[in-house]
């Protein structure tokens, strides 16, 4: 099985390999169908351009999971994300990228719960700043 | 037409009555969670952890089988496919209360945060019914989008036997776009352009200052009357009001009078921080540029530094300060 890391592998500082995300037309679309996600400006370009974007461009849904997915491929199945907070920003338009980079931010050994800033940044700006809590198995 | 002081506070009156309501009666979602829904949402989100895909590895994590990622709590009451339909007939609480500002003209809506709690890992067979409620609504603000109010609602994620399995808030903004949107002109085709940094405007009085930087010189405006140096190039020397200008080649060696580092709001197009700067030149005059190949922490009142003209772009050049060797 993919491996864990414990609460004590990770200390407060410790920077998460950086992630690019593609966003292309299967990823925006895609991650708003797979969410039930409907909003014309999610899928129809037209709709996107109607209100003054490029072209569709990425839901809350799917930011939210880049987010997590982006703190577990980091942290290993074992993690359990408890808690997700976002500040939205520059839109992620079809054609761009989302470069994501994290760092962990507090670690409290009482409750193995770590808090891991991220970053998802493009073009324009960043798409999202976000804090993942996360609980790590104790280790040995 | 901007609304009246007095049509702004009927306007808010009639908003406040939403406050505390919930958005529709509870209703379950859809489907229960099961594992279609989540391999999809898997694939789009390109996450490959095993607890989502395979029922021992979900074990040996400590579940009782495959769960859903838990990003994914609130797809499971979305709408779906009705969504596309719009909103331009109400069919909620919360679309009454956009509608309401949109008819004041606040027309254009943003998402600006969302915050939510998992109480547990959902698994198939769960069922999920979101209860939301318009929590609270902003005074009036002016934001860099144009003036709004912020609405926030808080959504009770609950399951078959009615305990919460995790919660989320939304804090949107409802407000008056400073722009109209503008449909682009391109017809769709192109993907979005990476932004730029803004160039400069190039007029008559400056305009050769900046083709001397195109050629590589950095350029000190001097009046031909009285010989005194101005930067920015200027149409009439302040001492003797002379319009007879030339200029003479800096030296490019200069001292930090000045800086400050721009972390927010971060501009599209640029390197973050930006340390821009006041640059004492050896001449005798000002310039603002920025320092780089410098940390924001090594830069400091009387540094020297050393003009370089960068080319920061494809065919533009702008003259940046180095550290002096
Ligand atoms: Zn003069």
């Amino acid at each position: 099985m993919t491996h864990s890391l414990t609460f004590p592998d990770v200390s407060v500082g410790d920077e998460l390999p950086p992630l690019d995300v593609p966003l292309t037309s299967a990823v925006i679309v895609g991650g708003a169908l797979a969410s039930r996600d409907y909003t014309p400006v999610h899928h129809d370009s037209a709709a996107a351009r109607a209100q003054g974007m490029q072209d569709v461009f990425m839901n809350i849904l799917t930011t939210n999971g880049y987010l997590g997915r982006y703190v577990t491929d980091w942290a290993g199945p074992k993690a359990r994300i408890t808690a997700l907070s976002v500040k939205l920003g520059a839109p992620n338009v079809v054609g761009d990228t989302m470069k994501m980079t994290g760092s962990v931010v507090s670690a409290d050994a009482d409750s193995g719960e770590i808090e891991v800033e991220v970053v998802g940044r493009n073009a324009w700006g960043n798409h999202a700043e976000g804090k993942v809590r996360v609980t790590l198995p104790k280790g040995a | 037409m901007p609304l009246s002081q007095a049509q702004k506070r009927e306007l808010e009156a009639k908003m406040q009555e939403f406050v505390g309501l919930p958005i529709s009666e509870p209703k379950p979602g859809r489907d229960a969670v099961n594992e279609p829904m989540i391999r999809q949402w898997c694939d789009a989100m390109a996450d490959e952890n095993p607890i989502y895909w395979d029922a021992a590895a979900a074990k040996e994590a400590g579940y009782d089988g495959v769960v859903a990622p838990p990003t994914m709590l609130q797809a499971w009451t979305m709408q779906g496919f009705e969504m596309a339909e719009g909103y331009d007939v109400p069919k909620n609480n919360e679309h009454r209360l956009h509608k309401l500002l949109t008819d004041h003209g606040y027309t254009s809506v943003v998402a600006t945060n969302t915050d939510q709690g998992y109480t547990r890992y959902l698994a198939p067979g769960d069922v999920v019914t979101a209860n939301t409620v318009i929590e609270s609504i902003s005074e009036e603000k002016a934001t860099a989008l144009g003036i709004g109010y912020f609405i926030n609602t808080r959504t009770t994620f609950t399951d078959q036997d009615g305990d919460e399995v995790g919660w989320l808030t939304f804090r949107v903004l409802k407000f008056v776009p400073q722009q109209q949107p503008q449909a682009a002109d391109d017809g769709g085709a192109g993907a979005a352009a990476a932004p730029g940094i803004i160039r400069p405007p190039m007029g008559h009085d400056n305009g050769w200052w900046w083709e001397l930087v195109q050629d590589g010189v950095l350029a000190i405006q001097r009046c031909n009357g009285c010989g005194a140096l101005h930067h920015p190039p200027r149409p009439m020397c302040n001492q003797c009001r002379s319009m007879d200008m030339g200029h003479v080649e800096a030296s490019g060696r200069g001292t930090v009078h000045s800086f400050t580092v721009i972390r927010h709001p971060q501009f599209p197009g640029y390197d973050m921080p930006i340390l821009a700067a006041l640059i004492d030149l050896e001449e005798g005059t000002r310039i603002v540029s920025n320092v780089v190949d410098c940390r924001p922490e090594d830069v400091h009142i009387g540094m020297k530094v050393t003009c370089r003209i960068d080319e920061v772009e494809d065919g533009f050049k702008l003259p940046v300060f180095v550290p002096a060797g």
